[in-house]
């Protein structure tokens, strides 16, 4: 799960990461009274969206007075902001954050994740802060500087002193970064986060650290014994269809193709996806509805790929394990007469009762394509979608 | 032969009173795994469809002598389970659960790495060794015994490769699910190596997504140290950046873990990569043909 940047300052400065004054606002006025009491002076005004890359999309602006606050904050609440990591339909900025303006001497980079190789959690540090890490690490793989975490032991003062250093901090300020990094590693651990980045982490002429933009992931196994994180979710931050999706348990990704899919299983749904467009066709869902999928969920989870008005055929593909196909096939069935589907079906399934469901789909009078290997049923469903 | 289970497997079953334990301990001796009982802590001493239940896991290990276990237990509970079964020294514990909190699994591999016990999964379908033994969900139906072994990140994907294989006539040996978590217990190396000294595996199927290096780290191994044919397979040609895909380990972060960049590792470390999930049977059938 994604939280805002504010939020995000929020937890990091409950455990004593030190960050920018700020408030969150919803409106232009509230914009101008929070930069009056933040000292009438320059502040910064931040779209509050999800994806990255907001300052480049004209959603971050530097401003003198609160006059100024007003007409930015004006200006960026309600437009759809484009940025890299939106796509380029852009997401409508709901909020903005006013933060107090600092005179920046250096940006450095801090991020927390946990490694899958050596399954520990890796603090990445960088004095080449601002801009995208992936782009260091592409170009100056040696300007990132690491400290696995040992999962009994914790982040270690010398590590923190190792990274500091490396990073060409000096007196006072080796002393802020290691509280500063352990306080980053116990909100990592604290709320079950799967990511933590700081960046650009400020050193300011005064000679102080700060974060001055902040992000946070969590993990959503483990959001049921955090509800504090949980209710900090932005649902207009997410795909109406996908939310829909969610209250079913059913896994659903909405693409921009137009061969909608049905599937059992992740892998395989992903396979679907990919024998798609193998056979000339652009998929225009990922649906997993899980291993064990009753008629309900198969009926919902219909509803929900008509929903997309782009979708002109669907391919259902199940391997029946757990899931009988004599169940896929009545869940089908009850769907397509409910909802009257306008668009043509190609069914492959196998496995456990395929004769049986089989049957049911050739006694229902419905007009269904079939298909006995995952090959026939892609090349079916990307003819009848054209 | 085959690997990790056969006829003499002796399984427990964590979480065995519960829905899924239940249902599927049945089908795990409907297809001639010896289930020796389960473990549902509370329910002790009582007996549940004809098997014995225990209190804890060192009570059934050293009432059955059992060998091996599954787990059935939710996800808050399942991380535990498998502490359990480690320190119960079982030889193999075959974690099914989905949704286990990941710095959970990261706790239990940094207190039972190294030690006796191999974790298959968690998030994953278990294993099945064709006409022996089954732990876990692969339905037993579809599998013929034969020549090739399975190694998997997925589920239902697992399945259609061994529902092509039966097809081809090829038949398997075992089919491990290693599971789609971003940490698991069993990796693509672990199994491979097991397959590499398994005389009855003429060939391995390996069947990757995207996120991770795992399939990269196998195709360097693979090169230096396997000797079978392996087909592989990446999900997730077409899946999007920055999106989980179903597992909580398919995310395609900061453009890393991408299916084209597996599909190029394997292929340098002399894989047979095919890029329809269709195609795996014919494949294996012509690469053992040769």
């Amino acid at each position: 799960m994604k939280i805002h940047e504010y939020q995000a300052k929020a937890i990091l400065a409950r455990y004593g990461v030190p960050v920018p004054q700020g408030e969150i606002v919803f409106d232009a006025d509230h914009a101008a009274a929070a930069a009056q009491r933040l000292g009438g002076g320059t502040v910064v005004v931040k779209a509050q969206i999800h994806a990255g890359g907001r300052g480049k999309g004209g959603g971050v602006k530097v401003v003198k007075n609160p006059d100024e606050a007003r007409a930015a904050a004006a200006k960026i609440i309600g437009m759809q902001l484009v940025t890299h990591q939106t796509g380029p339909q852009g997401q409508k900025v709901q909020r903005v954050l006013v933060e107090q303006g600092l005179r920046i001497a250096r940006e450095l980079y801090l991020g927390l994740v946990l490694d899958r190789t050596t399954e520990r959690p890796v603090m990445m540090a960088s004095p080449d802060g601002g801009v995208e890490i992936e782009k260091v690490a592409e170009e100056h793989p040696e300007r990132i500087f690491k400290a696995f975490i040992h999962p009994a032991i914790g982040l270690s003062a010398y590590q923190t002193r190792q990274l500091a250093f490396a990073l060409g901090l000096e007196g006072a300020q080796v002393g802020q970064a290691a509280k500063l990094m352990t306080a980053v590693f116990d909100a990592f651990k604290a709320t079950d986060a799967s990511l933590v980045e700081i960046n650009p982490l400020i050193v300011t002429e005064e000679g102080t650290l700060l974060a001055l933009d902040a992000k946070m992931n969590f993990d959503d196994n483990a959001l049921y014994r955090h509800p504090d994180v949980a209710e900090l979710r932005d649902l207009s931050e997410e795909d109406p269809l996908e939310i829909d999706a969610s209250k079913f348990s059913l896994n659903y990704i909405k693409l921009d193709g137009t061969i909608g899919c049905m599937v059992n299983g992740a892998g395989l749904a992903m396979a679907t996806m990919d024998i798609i467009k193998l056979a000339g066709g652009e998929p225009a869902n990922f649906l997993d509805v899980g291993g064990g999928a009753n008629a309900e969920q198969i009926k919902n989870a219909f509803r929900i790929l008509m929903a997309d008005k782009a979708v002109r055929a669907v391919l259902i593909n199940i391997f029946g394990g757990i899931l009988r196909c004599d169940v896929l096939a009545e869940g089908v069935i009850a769907a397509v007469k409910d909802l009257g589907v306008p668009v043509p079906i190609v069914i492959r399934m196998e496995g456990t009762n395929v004769e049986k469901g089989k049957q049911m789909l050739r006694d229902s009078g419905l007009n269904f394509a079939t298909a006995d290997d995952m090959n026939e049923a892609a090349q079916k469903v990307v003819a009848l979608g054209h | 032969m085959a690997v990790l289970i056969d006829r003499q497997t002796r399984l427990l079953v964590q979480g065995i009173t519960g829905r899924e334990g239940t249902f599927h301990a049945k089908q795990a001796a409907a297809y001639g795994t010896t289930v020796v009982g389960g473990v549902t802590p509370g329910k002790g001493g009582t007996t549940h469809e004809g098997w014995p239940v225990f209190n804890t896991v060192a009570d059934c290990v050293r009432e059955t002598g059992a060998n091996a276990s599954v787990i059935f237990v939710p996800p808050g509970g399942a991380a535990d389970a498998i502490l359990e079964a480690a320190d119960a020294a079982l030889p193999l514990a075959v974690c099914i659960t989905e949704g286990i909190p990941v710095l959970d699994m990261m706790r239990v591999f940094a207190a039972i790495r190294g030690g006796r016990t191999r974790v298959i999964g968690p998030n994953c379908p278990g294993l099945i060794t064709a006409e022996q033994a089954k732990a876990g969900i692969i339905p037993g139906h579809i599998c013929k015994k034969g020549r090739v072994g399975i190694v998997s990140k997925s589920g239902t994907l697992t399945y259609e490769a061994i529902h092509q294989l039966t097809r081809n006539g090829l038949g398997q040996t075992t089919c491990i699910g290693i599971g789609g978590d971003p940490l698991i217990g069993t990796s693509f190396i672990d199994a491979l190596s097991l397959f590499a000294a398994d005389p009855e595996t003429e060939a391995v199927v390996m069947i990757g997504e995207i996120g991770g290096n795992a399939e990269q780290d196998a195709a360097a191994w693979i090169k230096q140290h396997f000797n079978k044919p392996v087909v592989g397979f990446i999900a997730g040609q077409t899946a999007p950046p920055g999106r989980r895909m179903g597992h909580a380990g398919a995310i395609i972060a900061g453009g890393k873990g991408t299916a084209a960049e597996k599909m190029e590792a394997l292929d340098q470390g002399g894989v047979r990569v095919v890029k329809s999930p269709a195609d795996i049977g014919a494949a294996v059938k012509e690469l053992l043909r040769a």
